[in-house]
């Protein structure tokens, strides 16, 4: 099990150098360079040679990644360009816990919806349910959130009444006990966590059905029926198999549901990091941008991470194979 | 017989190019046509679909919308499965280290959340429809690169292309009259499917006010500016996410293996 988690570690390393690289150098395509940027916000700061020699911009561009890069791994993402000038570290500390519980949340949500479904689906005897379920998440994974969101909020929040329309928390919610605050909290999250859910789960059971259904024809299964098990029982020997490959589809999740957050945070006007970082696309404030990508490509590689050590430890072949 | 959905795939794919390329000489109203007299109307006989905040007709601006959303989806599209065919190619058939270091590279690019990749780069660059083109078509080849190396690598080891390669067949040749052929079918699922993810990123871009820039008009875009009336004018953004959800669904189902 050691040996896995060594070899997924090292694994990783290239793949973070890779991330790095690439968000420097995307960034790196801005015309200009930031004392140029500051020099805009700041006319006494204008760009000259003494402010570049400074910040280090006339070093060559391996030299300057390599500085980025210390810099980076001892969490210090530098200042933002906002006129708030807060380091980026804080903006992202405090954006990331609400982004973190609204995928988790809905992550949670998704499988378990995810799974009922696709394990009904798949042990169902009705031949006509599956065709016209799956049509149904046909659609839904055809709609854009953006327009989800939208029928929705008109239709819950405006014409029903049932959900706010958008923010955190209702107005002079700061002196309620904390158990008010928190279903406070939980109200207003309720309409983005159903608009996530939607969006994500079409996948989710299509996967869980054909992973049900392969387990299903497999001969142990047979073997059990045949010997005469209860239901219940070959139930779980299916169970275990099917649910292995969903471990993977997780880990393989993770960057389309932060990206999600960009429009459902934006729409919603919750403080998580997709607003975080359409906010800082639209001021153009390049430290943020840079830690946000560097962020949401780190978080997905921890999350493919723990994925193949999950999958290595529920699955025993793995563990004795080795990853290939 | 085709399938059902095979059969509704076509008609609604067929039916948007139709509408596409005719449509707009049939409507009495240009796509920018302003009617002050006659803004914010509910659906009626003289606009089928009613007017915007600026009185523009609906269905006009919905038809060159639906040029604007093609367009992106099919440059984009084109561009992912070029880079997506070529970089599966020189992995499968390419000297190990390549194939090495093209995985890795892959690996790096799906683990950035896409949406966040095309925003950083159109920070960078300025907003405009053939930048959304590039930059949706450059960060959706990896699915593809990934499918083409994985069925090159298993077609490889067959037996008939080993025999083609015995029989002194040359290496051009194999390519074209062994391997594209099995290919083929993979490469058109995953473009029907990349169209309808790149429709799909085009409307979150142009509602983020990041895509297509205005007048032009986009799904996407027609859906932010109905946002703001959603109350009075609920037309707005239906026929808009109607038009998305059919084509995208249409892509969708032409792309459903055919199996079942």
């Amino acid at each position: 099990m050691l040996t896995i988690v060594l070899q997924r570690l090292l694994w990783a390393v290239p793949l973070w150098l890779g991330i790095t690289v690439l968000c420097f150098g995307v960034m790196r395509l801005a015309p200009g360079d930031p004392t140029q940027l500051m020099g805009d916000l700041d006319p006494k700061a204008h760009a000259n040679a003494a402010m570049r020699a400074q910040a280090g911009l006339d070093d060559a561009l391996p030299v300057q990644y390599a500085r980025w890069l210390g810099q980076l791994m001892q969490g210090n993402f530098g200042t933002s360009l906002a006129p708030d000038g807060l380091p980026v570290a804080d903006k992202l500390m405090e954006a990331l816990p609400l982004t973190l519980w609204l995928n988790g949340l809905g992550l949670g949500f998704v499988l378990v919806i995810g799974l009922v479904l696709g394990r009904g689906l798949a042990q169902t005897k009705r031949a006509w349910l599956p065709p016209v379920v799956n049509f149904g998440l046909l659609v839904l994974l055809a709609m854009p959130g953006v327009w989800l969101a939208l029928l929705l909020l008109q239709w819950l929040g405006v014409g029903l009444g049932w959900f706010p329309l958008s923010g955190l928390q209702s107005y002079g919610a700061e002196d309620w006990p904390w158990p008010s605050r928190l279903a406070d909290m939980l109200w207003h999250l309720t309409l983005p966590l159903l608009v996530g859910v939607l969006g994500s789960l079409a996948g989710m059971v299509r996967y869980a059905e054909g992973s049900f259904a392969a387990a299903w024809r497999q001969d142990y299964v047979l073997t059990a029926r045949a010997k005469g098990a209860s239901p219940w029982r070959v139930q779980q020997h299916a169970q275990r198999n099917a649910l292995l490959p969903l471990i993977t589809l997780l880990g393989l999740s993770l960057p389309g549901l932060l990206g999600g957050s960009v429009i459902l945070e934006s729409l919603f006007a919750l403080p998580g990091m997709g607003k975080l970082f359409f906010d800082a696309v639209l001021m153009r404030d390049y430290p943020v941008i840079m830690a946000l990508l560097t962020c949401g490509a780190g978080l997905t590689l921890l999350g493919n991470l723990l994925a193949d050590v999950a999958y290595a430890w529920a699955d025993p072949r793995v563990r004795s194979r080795g990853v290939a | 017989m085709p399938s059902f959905s095979k059969q509704l795939g076509w008609s609604l794919v067929l039916g948007l190019l139709l509408a596409t390329l005719v449509g707009p000489w049939l409507l009495p109203f240009g796509p920018n046509t302003l009617h002050l007299d006659a803004v914010l109307l509910p659906p009626n006989a003289t606009f089928w679909l009613g007017t915007d905040t600026l009185g523009r007709d609906v269905l006009s601006r919905l038809l060159a919308g639906a040029q604007t959303s093609l367009s992106v989806g099919l440059v984009a599209v084109g561009l992912a499965t070029g880079l997506g065919v070529l970089v599966g190619w020189l992995g499968a058939m390419g000297p190990r280290w390549l194939d090495g270091l093209l995985m890795r590279v892959t690996d790096v690019v799906l683990c950035f959340p896409t949406i966040f990749l095309i925003l950083a780069v159109l920070a960078v660059l300025e907003p405009s429809l053939l930048n959304v083109m590039i930059v949706i078509g450059l960060t959706s080849w990896m699915g593809t690169a990934r499918l083409v190396r994985a069925e090159l690598l298993s077609l490889r080891s067959r037996t008939f292309v080993a025999a083609a390669s015995l029989g002194g067949v040359g290496r051009v040749r194999v390519w074209a009259r062994h391997l594209w052929p099995h290919l083929r079918p993979t490469i058109i699922t995953s473009a029907c499917l990349g169209l309808a993810g790149a429709m799909l990123a085009e409307t979150g871009l142009s509602y983020l006010g990041l895509g297509v820039q205005p007048p032009t008009a986009s799904w996407g875009a027609m859906l932010a500016e109905g946002k703001g009336v959603l109350e009075v004018g609920w037309w707005l953004v239906l026929w808009p996410g109607l038009a998305i959800v059919l084509t995208v669904l249409g892509f969708m189902l032409l792309a459903e293996r055919s199996d079942d």
